[in-house]
């Protein structure tokens, strides 16, 4: 029972409060850095780390922390797990990858998500499942950066992951800049929305048959 | 200086649009623009935030994080002169900055402007976790491709607050017609937002090149 428990913690971040396409949080990285799977994956990866490592010290130290001035508190800690992810990524990974993720790395302190996470989740929670919530949340956002940022990159450089997706396609530049974000944003929000009207349609007409 | 200054604002409410063009601020961005008059006072409250929050982190940079003679925390720990505190202190010292403003602004509001107050509701502490505040500090210090001054970096932070509410004014304006529009249920309130903001980001677009 408790395994089970643990694995629908865990679980539920991906599809149940997928944090970009249910939730709608955390708009602001998730289309500006999405402009190739490369920038998405290293984004989502810092942002999982900080989300797993703050969901973590704010559940042990939740008894401690007085309601008034829980928010303080929870910045300081997220700062502090964003600047070590900052000196890591500079220390590990190829510049123009830090460049192109620019701003967006320290502007993970006020990533709405794991702002989220700490206040409804781990505020109240135990450590243990603390962690596999914010694993959970951070690997949806990850896969969802992926999907966006994939779909840019083939339509707005023509390529995947760096590699060339086909020799005759001209890129349309726009999607790679602000618009394209919007839109392709705009369009898939619409898409889930669609799916998950028609599963309600159909789930209503089951029901009625049934009656 | 004046010409200088113009160039400034231009370019920072038209050709880098924070929220059109940078992406910052999209949460209030899209969470306040149902109403004009909501939308107005959200961008004065930001702009205020903003202004003043660009002033301060100017000083805390140039004074508490940057490497020099001008270091205050040199004076009595000699080996900050060499080392500066910008990679380990900026995220910490710059959010504890905006956060505390925003409480102030909040008392302010809350005694000046009560229905304002009200119908800002959550989105006025919210602020603080606004990444347009936090980035137009780090534009204006670390992430600056030149060293900015402190009028330079005052009159951008300015420039972004008004930058934002502009794309908040016509937002609304649009989203006060999109009410009375027949949409696609799949794409009712937040996908049709996001489409309509691209458009505009298409035509805001058309700016880019007027400043270098």
């Amino acid at each position: 029972m408790a395994e089970q428990n643990n694995l629908k913690e865990f679980t539920k971040g991906i599809f149940q409060y997928n944090p970009m396409f249910v939730l709608v949080l955390g708009i602001c990285p998730s289309l500006a850095v999405t402009t190739s799977v490369k920038n998405g994956l290293a984004m989502g990866g810092a942002a999982t780390f900080v989300l797993v490592c703050s969901n973590f010290i704010i559940s042990i130290v939740r008894s401690f922390i007085p309601r008034e001035i829980r928010i303080p508190c929870f910045i300081v800690v997220i700062a502090a797990f964003v600047t070590m992810v900052e000196l890591l990524m500079k220390a590990y990974l190829p510049p123009e990858l830090n460049a192109s993720l620019g701003i967006f790395i320290p502007l993970i302190v006020v990533n709405c998500i794991i702002m989220y996470r700490a206040e409804s989740f781990a505020y109240k929670n135990k450590p243990f499942a603390s962690v596999l919530d914010g694993a959970g949340l951070g690997l949806g956002w990850t896969l969802s950066l992926c999907l966006v940022s994939s779909i840019r990159e083939i339509a707005g450089s023509g390529t995947l992951f760096g590699l060339k997706v086909s020799e005759s396609y001209q890129p349309a530049s726009v999607m790679i800049m602000a618009p394209g974000a919007f839109i392709v944003l705009g369009l898939l929000l619409g898409f889930f929305n669609w799916r998950k009207l028609r599963k309600s349609e159909k789930s209503m007409k089951t029901v009625m048959k049934n009656d | 200086m004046i010409k200088e200054i113009a160039l400034i604002i231009v370019s920072v409410v038209f050709v880098n649009n924070f929220v059109l063009a940078k992406f910052l601020g999209l949460c209030p961005f899209l969470g306040v623009s149902q109403k004009t008059s909501s939308a107005i006072g959200m961008g004065a409250a930001v702009t205020f935030v903003m202004t003043l929050s660009s002033a301060i982190t100017w000083i805390v940079y140039n004074f508490v994080l940057l490497p020099g003679d001008a270091n205050i925390i040199a004076k009595v720990f000699p080996s900050i002169r060499e080392l500066g505190l910008i990679e380990v202190l900026k995220t910490i010292s710059y959010i504890l900055v905006i956060a505390t403003l925003v409480q102030l602004v909040e008392m302010m509001l809350r005694k000046m402007a009560p229905a304002l107050y009200e119908s800002l509701g959550i989105y006025l502490p919210l602020i603080t976790t606004n990444c347009a505040v936090l980035g137009v500090a780090l534009l204006n210090t670390t992430d600056s491709p030149k060293h900015l001054g402190f009028l330079q970096a005052t009159v951008q932070g300015f420039g972004a607050g008004i930058g934002f509410m502009v794309a908040m004014l016509l937002m609304s304006g649009i989203r006060e017609r999109l009410a009375l529009v027949n949409i696609p249920p799949s794409l009712r309130g937040v996908p049709i937002a996001f489409i309509c903001t691209g458009l505009m980001a298409l035509a805001f677009l058309g700016f880019s090149g007027m400043v270098q």
